[in-house]
Parts: structure tokens; C-alpha cells; sequence
């Protein structure tokens, strides 16, 4: 039998406003239990909600950015619940009218090209923490307020790949319009997945299950990889997938059954009173897409095109909108395209991994770069030298004062040169007879012994050109 | 001696000229409540020590011409958040609550320096219109204490109408303000929805929901409006419509001349009591004896108001009200096993019959399968309903009725019977449905018990409402008669 795959994905990503969504506390991480609350965010008698108009703001720039249709009559729902994280006991959120819908963003699964849909992109407000102790449970409202906006997929994901492609995708285009860190470790990029398999050629949907405890995109994969045969199996074996929630654990790689879904849940959704409907001008809109930076897509294009990048550099470089800026800036400063990307890929990434930070906490500029790879293409320094240098700007010292002061300036004046390969080849003869025996392997001696002699900062290329002409005489 | 016999005005002077201070006026007031209030039970908690300090240091600063209200006692029904005094609602479930801030009306009367004395009796969370849904006690009427004061600002009402405070605020939702004020024989306003900010007016239907004052005459109703509304940061429902001094333009007695009055015939329909009628017949004739013209109109959906009001208000309320749950504040039932049981039991035990019988209603309404056929029809039904009023009020100035089909009715009556009590409030509750400021002044007497009038204006345009109450007052005397509380003057 063969089977096709429905994937759906609710995505929650936490916005980076100052402030709450509907109250002025702010938003801000590792502060004690209750510390950023106010009377709003404690659901206290009498208590009314304001509409954070960058809230707003980020939601159309969301929309915006995932090709999404603007609502721009739209207000807030309230769902209905009880939970002690949700002190009203409910979510202003959006139910009738979310802020953006029918979106899609293209995702690239083995060179295979394929738009993937968004039903709907809403704005909510996220829910405080619930912590447990022996015998007390205590409750903090730090995040009680904090911005959200969730997007949900249309159904048009068909396989885990897929599946991690467009959550790559969401993440790159979300992340550069800097509304969001999009960061799953941190929590400020959340996934809740769904899947469901059945027969090819069956019109119906087949009965999907919720998972849980999905922190990467990794795992998500994975996550779906493990549930998409395993339901595959219980139709095979004759059996019916049964609607439930399974969680799925990191060690072993399967997913495990959490609990069974007894009916849908009932929220009572209704329009909130005391927000009134937003109505979002077509000045606003434009506006706000207007100050939107250059897309990943957009800017992969523009690599692979004009600067000459390999597809797969453009891909890296455009992970973050701060490293596709920097690149971008080292450029524009008439560093070789190619060199700063290897650069960026290659040293500036290990040293962000080594030392755990983001591009922009550190002391590289793009001018520092810019110099650095400047002076290797005009033969100042070697690429050997430059990994000083790299260091040097690392710690924020600007490259041509740095090569000045520590006499790292390549030898390359062939008139210098030159004495210096005599007084090599008349102390060597024997390698001179090597060579002309036809032991290519001399040429490296020699070399080695004029790098010596210089202290490592002859050029190796005008080195190389003299020693062939003298050793060809 | 009681002070309240006369209004703001010359209670103001009086405070200007030292002829009494603030302070002696305040302890005055409060020894009055605690000797009156054992007959009509309006108060549910006092605010003596505050008070009597606040007094103090108005004395001692002086109080200027330019400062009307500076001094002058006032009630908050116990809805509305007073920090760290006691806030009921009238609710087991907050019956030790103690906010820790500020309703914006308290900022405003406490910037205006009106000293707050206590806080009045109400339907539990303002649900009822007899105040006999009360946790704590039932208040009685200043007239007759064997009848109800209406509700929910019942104990406002009362309060104003025995003279114990000159002014109380209330909230109507539905004619809370409205009703009490008609069954005691004062004046009491539900101003235009989006008037005063309603942050800290404990919600019941947020979208019905306004605070109004209640007094004895249109002119210091007028004047104390003028000092609670506002556009508020706080609320986003709140209007950014510039506040007039709706007093001001007060002294002409004669000033509806000209005016196109709107008198619906469904308000004089089946259900309203002939001396109810009778009343409003001749307050049309006094107004058509001062020069205006008062037609027949109709509002030919008025009768659907009350199913769609108990909708949509009890929908907002089942949600409101949702954050009572024994959590972070209030009542937290005793004997719990776990978090299920802190919700149910709490609640349970929190809630008086009548809030739980509006939760069910209201989470019956917002059900999935339910929605469009209640909370949705309801909604369109509003629509409608403004409509109504819309097309009226084009081409009249105003329109007026009666507030309620009855006079007070008496204690125990209609508890019982949730529908006859709900049914009472077919004349109000189109009003808040459209948003629309409705004016309640006494209009006449029926067996001994208060008559009231109901003038309904466009939206925001109290300052007709005012001006036409004014010139009714001036031309009739029904203002001017007290109650006697059981005899004691």
C-alpha cells in the first residue's frame, strides 16, 4: 500500500517588543517570579486591556513578509479557559479575523522547489508559567502578556523534510524582519506539529495526532520521520490511528503516547469587548513594507548573480539577517565577494561557535573585514598572516595598524628578494642538482629555506616566480 | 441638622464661607449613615478614618470657588475599586477584597477632593434590580423600607434619597443606575457608553457596562458628570469627546422650547402601570406647556431587547467573571484535593444564585453549536435595536418614557422570579443595547412611592438631556419631596 502524508504546523513565535501586549509591563527575561506584572497582567477585578500598537505593527510585517493578505478590519477574540498560568482565565487572541491569511513561503527539498500555504497569522498574548513543588504549585505571570503571533500551515506539507524546509524558511524570513530572535532554544520560536497518513487516492484526510516536545527542527524531522511510519504500520497491520497527543523523546528517536483526545475542545470564542476593532489604514501597510529589508530569497539571488557566490554560500549567508548584513556591508567596502563569504562561513562562524555569540555582540565590523581581506588581495599580507589578523579583528583592532605594528607587511619587491634566493641556492648546490635531476621535491626545500631566511613574510607567489626563473638559468 | 437638603451649590458655599467644615460635614455624614442605615441597610462598608483625614487636610488648605465639589461626601457603590478599602461587589467571593489601586472615577473625585465616605450595597457583581442579590444584606427602600430600592445600584440610590451622602456613584448595565433612581425619587444618569472610563468598575457586561451619579437634582448630577468623565488611557472603550460643563448651561427653566420630543407608544404599552402612564402623560404636557412638541414614535423591536440583553450580558459576564477562580485573590473554597476542585468548590461557594444563574446562561450562549443561534442573533438584534433609536432621534431632540413599568415593588416579591424581575427592565435595557445616554428624574408619585422619568438622548449629547430635565424640575415640585425614613426627619 502506498501511503501519502499531511503534515500541519502551528508556529508560535514571541515577538521582541518592550512592552506586553495588552498592558505596559515589560517584556523581559530572568527577572524574578512576578516582577514584570502589573494589575493588567494578574487578571485583577476591574482591570482593562490597551492594544501595544507595535504588536500590531509586527503582526502586518509578518503577514508582509510571508506573502500574506493584510486584514485590515480585524479586532480581538477572547478564549476561554481555565488554567492558573491564564490569569483571566482567557486568551485575547484572534479567532474571526487573524491578521494575515492565505500566505505561503517556497521551500527548496533536493533541489525540488515548492510553495508551501499559510491559512492564517494571528496575534495573541502568550500565557504566564505554572511551576510545582512538593505540595505547592506557584505561578509566575512574568510572560503573561509577552507578545505572539502564531502562524498555521495550510495543509500542503507532505513529508518531515518538507516540513523542517518550511520551518527553515519561516524562521529566515521572520528573523529578518527582526520582530522576533525566532530562536527554538530559547523558546521565542515554538512548534506544534500534526500529522496524519493515509491511502494514496483516499479523499479524506486520515486521522492526525498532535506532537509534543519538539525543541528543534531536528526533532521535528525526526519527530515526524518516526510518526509517519508508525501510523503507516497500524493502517498496514489493519488497524485505525487513533486521534491523541504523543510526546516525542530525544533519546530514542520514537514518539510516545501522552494522552487520547476525547472531543474538541470548547473555547467559546467571542469578540472582546473592551479592545475596539483595529482598523488598519492602506498608509500603514505601506509603510511598514516599505521600511521591510531585503528578503533571504531575494538576497540569494542577488549573491549567486551579481557577487558570483555558489548557491550553497548565498544558503549560508543569508541564515541571519545580521550575517547577510555583514556580508553585505564587507562588500560594499570592495572586499572580493567570494573571500568574505569564505571568511564569514569559515573563520567568523568557528569563532562565533567557540565563543557562543551572536554576530552582532561581537568587536568584527564590517570595515575591519573589509580591510583585512583588502590587504590579502593587494598581497600586503599572506592568507598564513591573516589568520593573525583575524584574530586582531576579532578583538576590534583595525587590520593595517595592526599588520604596521607588528612588521607583518609581506615581502614582495623582487629586488629584495633576490639576494636573499641567491645566498639560498649557493648554500644549497646539491638541491640544485636534485632539481635538475628532476626531483620537483627541491623546490619545496628551497622554498622552506627562503621563508626562513624572511621570517615567514616573503610573498610565496614572487618567491616562487624568482626561484623557477633562477633555478631554470 | 442634614445637610443634604440642599444641593451642591450652596453646600459648596457654605464650605467656601466656613459656615461648616469639611471635616465637621464629613463626621456629620457618617454619624448620619450609621444611625439611618440600620433602616435601610444601603452601606456595606465605611471609609471613616480615611475620610475623616482626607476632611482634615481639604480644611487646612482651604477650599476656593473654583473647586465646587471640594469637601462634599460621596458613595461608590461597591462595584467600583477603592485602593485598600474593602471592595465586595456584594460578592462572598471578594468579601475581604482589598484593591490595590484606583478606579479612574475614584481618581476623579479624589482629584476634584469629593470625600468618599463608604461604599454602597448591590445586586451581587450588579446583577439584579432589587439589590436583594446581595451576599451580605438587602437594602430598602428610602420611601418605604418593605420595598426594594431597585438595583443594582440600589444602595446608591437609597443612600442619596435618605440624605445620607448628597452624591453616590452607581453602574448601569442594563438600568442599574436608572431603575434605583426612579424607585427612590432622585436623579440618576447612564451616560453615553465610551463617557466615563470604566477602568476599575468590576465588569459585568463590558460592552453595557457605564458609571453614572446619582443625586437629588439635574443640576448637581450635571456637575459631578462633568467631574468623572473623560477619555481614560486606561480604557480604550473610553471616548476622546470633549467633556463640556454640562452645569453650566443650566438655568433656564424655559429652555425646551421648540424641542421635538420622541414618546415610543411601546413604552406606554401592556405591562406598564396606569399611574406610571398617567405620569409621563403629564410630563408630556408640561413639556408641551413650555413650548416643545412631543410626538408619538415607535421602537418597533423594543420587545426583543430583553432576550438579546440577558445574551449578550450574560455572555460577557460568564467570561468576566471567569477570573474568580480562587487563584490569586478572593474567596478560595476550604476542603480542596485538587486544582478542579479549587475551581468548582470556590466558585461554587463564591457565587450567589443569581451570578451563577447568568454564568450558565451566558457559557450556554458562547457554546460551540449555540453561538450563532444566541450570542450572534443577539448581537444583530442590537444592531437593529440602535437602529431604532437611530431613526427616531434624527428628527427629535430626545425621547422620553418611563424607566420602569412600576413603582418599587416590595421586598421578596419578585426575587423568586427571575423573568418578572428581568421583565422590569424592558425599559432601560434598549438604552445600554444602543449605547445612549438615559437620564432617570422624578416624574410623580403612585401610592406614596417615587414615579420616575426616563429621557433618552443621542449619543453624546447629555448636555440635552440635562437641559431638558432641568426645565421639567424647575416646572414641577416632585424633586423637592424627601422620605421620612419610618418617621425620623
Amino acid at each position: 500500500m502506498n501511503f501519502e502524508t499531511t503534515i500541519g504546523l502551528e508556529v508560535h513565535i514571541e515577538l521582541k517588543t518592550h512592552s506586553k501586549i495588552f498592558s505596559p509591563s515589560p517584556v523581559a527575561y530572568g527577572a524574578e517570579a512576578n516582577a514584570n506584572t502589573n494589575v493588567i497582567d494578574w487578571g485583577y477585578p476591574g482591570v482593562l486591556p490597551t492594544t501595544n500598537k507595535g504588536v500590531v505593527a509586527d503582526g502586518i510585517i509578518a503577514a508582509l513578509a510571508l506573502h500574506a493578505t493584510v486584514e485590515q478590519h480585524t479586532h480581538f477574540d477572547r478564549k476561554n479557559y481555565f488554567y492558573p498560568d491564564n490569569p483571566k482565565a482567557y486568551q485575547i487572541t484572534q479567532s474571526d479575523k487573524p491578521i494575515g491569511h492565505d500566505g505561503w513561503v517556497e521551500v527548496d527539498v533536493d533541489g525540488v522547489k515548492k510553495k508551501i500555504g499559510i491559512s492564517e497569522m494571528h496575534i495573541e498574548e502568550d500565557a504566564g508559567k505554572n511551576t510545582h513543588e512538593r505540595d505547592y504549585s506557584y505561578v509566575d505571570l512574568n510572560r503573561q502578556g509577552t507578545p505572539l503571533i502564531e502562524i498555521v500551515s495550510k495543509p500542503d506539507i507532505a513529508s518531515p523534510a518538507e516540513a523542517y524546509a518550511y520551518l527553515e524558511a519561516l524562521r529566515q524570513r521572520i528573523q529578518f524582519t527582526g520582530i522576533s530572535d525566532v530562536k527554538m532554544e530559547e523558546g521565542s520560536m515554538r512548534v506544534d506539529v500534526n500529522i496524519s497518513v493515509r491511502p494514496v487516492g483516499q479523499e479524506k484526510f486520515g486521522t492526525k495526532t498532535e506532537l509534543k516536545n519538539l525543541n528543534s527542527f531536528n526533532y521535528v524531522q525526526r519527530g515526524l520521520e518516526y510518526e509517519e511510519k508508525r501510523q503507516q504500520q497500524v493502517l498496514m497491520a489493519g488497524g485505525a490511528v487513533q486521534q491523541e497527543t504523543r510526546r516525542f523523546d530525544e533519546k530514542t528517536g520514537e514518539t510516545i503516547l501522552m494522552r487520547v483526545k476525547a472531543g474538541a475542545d470548547d473555547y467559546r470564542y467571542f469578540p472582546e469587548p473592551d479592545l475596539p476593532a483595529l482598523n488598519i489604514s492602506d498608509e500603514w501597510i505601506k509603510e511598514l513594507g516599505d521600511a521591510m529589508p531585503e528578503m533571504p530569497a531575494k538576497r540569494r539571488e542577488r549573491y549567486v548573480n551579481e557577487l558570483g557566490l555558489t548557491d550553497y554560500d548565498a544558503m549560508v549567508i543569508t541564515q541571519t539577517k545580521e550575517m547577510s548584513d555583514f556580508f553585505d556591508a564587507t562588500v560594499a567596502l570592495k572586499a572580493d565577494p567570494k573571500m568574505a563569504a569564505n571568511y564569514l562561513q569559515g573563520d567568523v562562524n568557528a569563532y562565533l561557535n567557540d565563543n557562543h555569540v551572536d554576530l552582532q555582540a561581537t568587536k568584527l565590523t564590517p570595515a575591519n573585514l573589509a580591510g583585512m581581506i583588502n590587504l590579502i588581495s593587494d598581497g600586503t599580507i599572506s592568507s598564513k598572516m591573516a589568520k593573525k589578523v583575524f584574530k586582531a579583528i576579532t578583538a576590534g583592532e583595525e587590520p593595517k595598524a595592526f599588520v604596521e605594528a607588528h612588521g607583518l607587511v609581506q615581502l614582495s619587491d623582487p629586488a629584495k628578494l633576490q639576494p636573499i634566493i641567491d645566498d639560498v641556492l649557493d648554500a644549497n648546490p646539491q638541491s640544485i642538482e636534485d632539481f635538475n635531476n628532476g626531483k620537483k621535491r627541491a623546490v619545496g626545500y628551497l622554498v622552506g629555506q627562503i621563508m626562513k631566511q624572511t621570517h615567514g613574510q616573503a610573498n610565496p607567489q614572487v618567491v616562487n616566480q624568482l626561484l623557477m626563473a633562477a633555478l631554470k638559468q | 441638622m442634614n445637610y443634604f437638603n440642599q444641593d451642591l451649590a450652596s453646600l459648596h458655599a457654605d464650605l467656601v464661607a466656613k459656615k461648616v467644615s469639611a471635616k465637621e460635614l464629613t463626621q456629620a455624614t457618617l454619624d448620619n449613615i450609621k444611625d439611618t442605615d440600620t433602616k435601610i441597610d444601603a452601606f456595606l462598608n465605611l471609609n471613616e478614618d480615611a475620610a475623616l483625614a482626607q476632611a482634615a487636610k481639604i480644611d487646612e488648605a482651604g477650599i476656593s470657588d473654583d473647586q465646587p465639589l471640594a469637601g462634599i461626601p460621596v458613595a461608590l457603590k461597591d462595584n467600583i475599586v477603592t485602593k485598600g478599602l474593602t471592595t465586595t461587589a456584594a460578592s462572598k467571593m471578594l468579601g475581604d477584597f482589598k484593591p490595590v489601586y484606583d478606579a479612574t472615577v475614584t481618581e476623579k473625585l479624589a482629584a476634584a477632593q469629593m470625600i468618599t465616605v463608604g461604599k454602597t450595597n448591590l445586586d451581587e457583581f450588579a446583577m439584579g434590580g432589587s439589590t436583594e442579590n446581595s451576599a451580605f444584606k438587602p437594602t430598602k427602600n428610602a420611601w418605604d423600607q418593605t420595598k426594594v430600592p431597585g438595583g443594582s445600584s440600589g444602595g446608591s440610590a437609597a443612600a442619596v434619597a435618605s440624605g445620607q451622602v448628597p452624591v453616590a456613584l452607581g453602574s448601569d448595565t442594563g438600568g442599574s443606575i436608572r431603575q434605583p433612581a426612579s424607585f427612590n425619587g432622585i436623579v440618576g444618569i447612564k451616560p453615553t457608553y465610551g463617557r466615563v472610563s470604566r477602568w476599575g468598575l468590576i465588569a459585568f457586561g463590558s460592552s453595557l457596562d457605564q458609571i453614572g451619579p446619582l443625586t437629588h437634582g439635574v443640576k448637581d448630577n450635571a456637575t459631578v458628570l462633568s467631574a468623572i468623565a473623560g477619555h481614560d488611557e486606561h480604557d480604550l472603550t473610553s471616548s476622546t469627546q470633549a467633556v463640556p460643563d454640562f452645569a453650566a448651561g443650566l438655568n433656564d427653566a424655559t429652555s425646551v422650547k421648540g424641542l421635538r420630543i420622541g414618546l415610543p407608544k411601546e413604552y406606554l404599552a401592556e405591562g406598564v402601570s396606569d399611574d406610571v402612564k398617567t405620569a409621563i402623560l403629564a410630563a408630556a404636557d408640561t413639556y408641551r406647556k413650555l413650548g416643545a412638541t412631543v410626538d408619538e414614535v415607535s421602537l418597533p423591536h423594543n420587545k426583543y431587547g430583553v432576550a438579546a440583553y440577558y445574551i449578550i450580558a450574560s455572555s460577557e459576564a460568564s467570561s468576566n467573571l471567569q477570573r474568580f477562580d480562587g487563584i490569586r485573590y478572593g474567596y478560595r473554597a476550604k476542603d480542596v484535593q485538587n486544582l478542579e476542585d479549587v475551581y468548582v468548590k470556590s466558585r461554587s461557594e463564591g457565587f450567589g444564585d443569581e451570578v451563577k444563574r447568568r454564568i450558565m446562561l451566558g457559557t450556554f450562549s458562547l457554546s460551540a453549536g449555540f453561538y450563532d443561534a444566541y450570542f450572534l442573533k443577539a448581537a444583530k438584534v442590537r444592531t437593529v435595536i440602535m437602529n431604532d433609536f437611530k431613526t427616531i432621534l434624527k428628527d427629535h431632540d430626545f425621547i422620553m418614557g418611563p424607566v420602569a413599568p412600576t413603582p418599587a415593588f416590595g421586598l421578596g416579591d419578585e426575587i423568586k422570579d427571575p423573568i418578572t424581575m428581568y421583565m422590569n427592565d424592558v425599559l432601560t435595557i434598549p438604552v445600554n443595547l444602543a449605547g445612549l445616554p438615559g437620564l432617570s428624574l422624578p416624574a410623580g408619585f403612585s401610592k406614596g412611592l417615587p414615579v420616575g422619568m426616563q429621557l433618552i438622548g443621542r449619543p453624546f449629547d447629555e448636555s440635552m438631556l440635562y437641559r431638558a430635565g432641568y426645565a421639567f424640575e424647575q416646572n414641577t415640585d416632585f424633586h423637592t419631596q424627601l422620605p421620612t425614613l419610618g418617621g425620623q426627619n
